[in-house]
């Protein structure tokens, strides 16, 4: 027998120990009465302004914006950073950051940075999947403007732009619009850790900074 | 093998992660006299204790997530066999390699062996690796080390115990005994490349330690992680984690190789939208932990590129056949239950002996070692609590951690039943003989009074001669009453009577 089938063996005789004995009730029926729904809708005004505010207490930096607004709030939130993006952001938001000649290097198929230079890299700006306002989660998906994982992770500074009707109130509202398969990256404000004496210190591994502009309308 | 307490005795156990070189109470002697670690660690419970009552307040149905989770749990148990088939061919089709190992010296082999294949030749001989509670179990960093690969842990409380040659203290602060002016003597002392004029300011520290590790993330070839869920239908794993180390050692690296005990299946993937809200409030305290990561065997050209997903048993087979085993697999790793404890606040994790201390680590601890007799570290544990039952209303999957803990001592004294009498016996019997007949009771009354004269400097009793002492080695008695309440009875009758 391989180990496999040794292991699969023990626990199978565990699990009908454990049945005979009476300590499994069986497969009972599970309750679900908690939330799984807020009572906002997505991209309201309440679930906009939920989101900022848990944002905020991450530390995070938030902008809301009209969609009309959007280019020169890239322009400002970028500066004279040096940016990198994924070859699939949408050309509007990628003319955006573009700007009148800011350095800018795409990620694409022909093209995957290595770690070394992404560190060189001051900024990423990607899109998300989905937002959940009472948590203050964003969500990537590896989907389109988003890239590959590692290069909303090297450089120093993350630059989220989120449509407001991708913003849920809830956890279960959020996780039932991914693709569980999908490379998934939930964040929630900038890197942090409170291994010395609990304190909290924002920034470690992780970029030290998030910005999140909101395109609302 | 059986996981009950006292049966075969055997005189002294091997030292393992999970068990300790000496029993709690004599451990607990210690940690409890260092005035520093009680501070160090009284500061950081009433903090983080402060932190999760004020998250879950937030959540009004925080009750019935909890009984979801409970269900969860116990449905996992039930159908364990099934879910674990599952979640091999899940990964397996992704293209990941499913590994299963019985026991540490299986689990160790196998991830030394993935590892030195990994490792390019030239490279250098390191590894760097994600918290992990299943790999300390195991010992993992000793038996790669042995074999000439270098473990570097990432998580910056795990890299200050091992830098401090210490070892963890707590499932989630490993380094909660520490505080900045000892993180910083340490950083100062073994990191390679720390700034000569570090402070002790806990943002100059996590920068430290950022610069040093950055350099690993970048060049490193092989991670080693464990995990916080596992999804049997869909085979996707889940890191919880704050600093960003995570998701680089998942992301970087050319191979990924996760140890993941058998018990942290979760059947399917929208069960996370119970645990996403249980874990972190109860473990940070936070609304959502920074960063969580989900991955499902490999993604072409994204992330690691090879996957390898090592099952462990190590002793969970044993504790599932069990009624108190089985509740105790239930543990999501959150450590609620050691922050509000008020014995681990006092003794520290240390005095456990276990990679798993505090309430949860009473249970679970022995249950995974098994108990080779009286003298096993691992049979005082059950007794390492006060049965306030703070544990219980912490634990987020609603583990009666009080209700298992007395269980064991009720198996450890019918496991004992017929012996030769300890000294607990000893004095159960004495006592017994004492209160069945009056006058000896009254002596003994008289007796009393000399107990106040042995107590009489410090206002307490601590120590009284065998068979006594099996009480007083752990605990200081009150001095007893000027007088007793028969005395006291006796006076007020006469008092009544003459009015």
């Amino acid at each position: 027998m391989t180990t496999r089938e040794v292991m699969l063996q023990r626990i199978r005789e565990a699990v009908t120990q454990g049945r005979e004995s009476g300590g499994f009730a069986g497969p009972r029926p599970i309750p679900r009465d908690y939330a799984r729904s807020g009572e906002h809708a997505p991209g309201s005004p309440e679930v906009i302004s939920l989101l900022a505010d848990r944002l905020i207490d991450y530390r995070a930096g938030v902008t809301v914006v009209a969609a009309s607004q959007l280019a020169a709030a890239i322009d400002t939130a970028l500066g004279t950073d040096s940016v990198v993006i994924s070859d699939d952001l949408d050309a509007d938001l990628a003319r955006a950051v573009r700007g009148s000649g800011r350095s800018v290097t795409v990620d694409e198929p022909g093209n995957r940075l290595p770690a070394a230079e992404l560190d060189a890299i001051v900024t990423v700006l990607t899109t998300a999947r989905v937002a959940i306002a009472v948590t203050g989660t964003i969500i990537l998906d590896g989907g389109d403007g988003m890239g590959r994982r590692a290069i909303s992770l090297v450089p120093d500074r993350h630059l989220v732009v989120l449509r407001a009707d991708q913003i849920v109130q809830t956890v279960p509202e959020g996780l039932a619009v991914l693709t569980p398969t999908a490379p998934l990256t939930m964040i929630s404000g900038p890197s942090a850790t409170s291994d010395i004496e609990l304190s909290r210190v924002e920034g470690v591994h992780g970029p030290r900074t998030l910005d999140v502009i909101i395109v609302s309308g | 093998m059986s996981t009950f307490l006292g049966l075969p005795r055997s005189s002294g156990a091997p030292a393992s992660p999970l068990r300790g070189a000496m029993p709690f109470p004599v451990a607990a002697k210690a940690t409890v006299a260092d005035s520093q670690l009680r501070r160090n660690m009284g500061n950081a419970t009433a903090t983080i204790r402060a932190k999760r009552a004020a998250v879950v307040s937030e959540l009004p149905d925080w009750e019935a997530l909890r009984d979801t989770g409970s269900a969860v749990k116990a449905k996992v148990m039930a159908r364990l066999p099934e879910l674990l088939e599952q979640l091999e061919s899940a990964v397996v089709a992704r293209g990941g390699v499913v590994h299963w190992a019985q026991d540490a010296a299986q689990a160790n082999d196998i991830v030394t062996r993935l590892a030195l294949a990994a490792l390019p030749a030239g490279a250098p001989a390191e590894v760097i690796k994600v918290k992990s509670m299943a790999t300390q179990e195991i010992g993992l960093n000793e038996h790669l080390q042995a074999n000439g690969i270098l473990p570097i842990e990432t998580d910056l409380a795990e890299l200050i115990v091992q830098l401090g040659n210490d070892t963890p203290s707590h499932i989630l602060v490993p380094a909660i005994h520490r505080n900045r002016a000892e993180i910083r003597e340490i950083f100062l002392r073994e990191m390679p490349g720390a700034p000569a004029d570090l402070t002790d300011e806990p943002r100059r520290l996590a920068m430290a330690a950022r610069e040093y590790l950055r350099r690993k993330f970048l060049s490193a070839q092989v991670a080693i992680s464990g995990a916080n869920f596992a999804i049997a239908d869909t085979g996707t794993l889940a890191v919880v984690e704050s600093e960003g180390n995570g998701r680089m050692c998942l992301t970087l690296p050319r191979t990924l190789i996760t140890v993941m005990g058998i018990e942290k299946l979760l059947p399917s993937f929208s069960d996370l939208e119970v645990f996403l809200q249980l874990l972190p409030r109860s473990s940070t305290g936070e609304r959502m932990n920074p960063y969580t990561s989900l991955w499902t065997g490999v993604t072409p050209h994204d992330g690691p590129q090879e996957f390898h997903l090592v099952l462990l048993d190590n002793g969970r087979t044993n504790a599932l056949a069990d009624e108190v085993g089985r509740a105790a697999l239930h543990c999501i790793r959150c450590s609620a239950c050691l922050n509000v404890c008020p014995v681990y606040e006092r003794a520290g994790g240390h005095a456990y002996g276990s990679v798993y201390p505090g309430p949860i680590g009473a249970v679970l601890t022995p249950q995974l070692t098994g108990i080779t007799g009286h003298g096993d570290p691992s049979a005082s544990l059950p007794y390492a609590s006060s049965l306030c039952g703070a544990c219980f209303d912490a634990c987020p999957v609603k583990i009666d951690i009080p209700s298992l803990l007395v269980e064991l001592r009720a198996r450890a004294v019918d496991a004992d039943r017929g012996g030769l009498a300890g000294g607990w016996d000893a004095a159960m019997k004495t006592a017994s003989w004492v209160m069945s007949d009056e006058k000896r009771f009254a002596a003994a009354e008289k007796g009393m009074l000399a107990g106040r004269l042995i107590g009489r400097r410090k206002g307490r009793i601590t120590s009284l001669p065998f068979p006594l002492s099996a009480w007083t080695s752990a605990r200081d008695l009150p001095l007893p009453p000027r007088q007793s309440f028969r005395s006291w009875w006796r006076e007020r009758e006469r008092r009544d009577g003459s009015t």
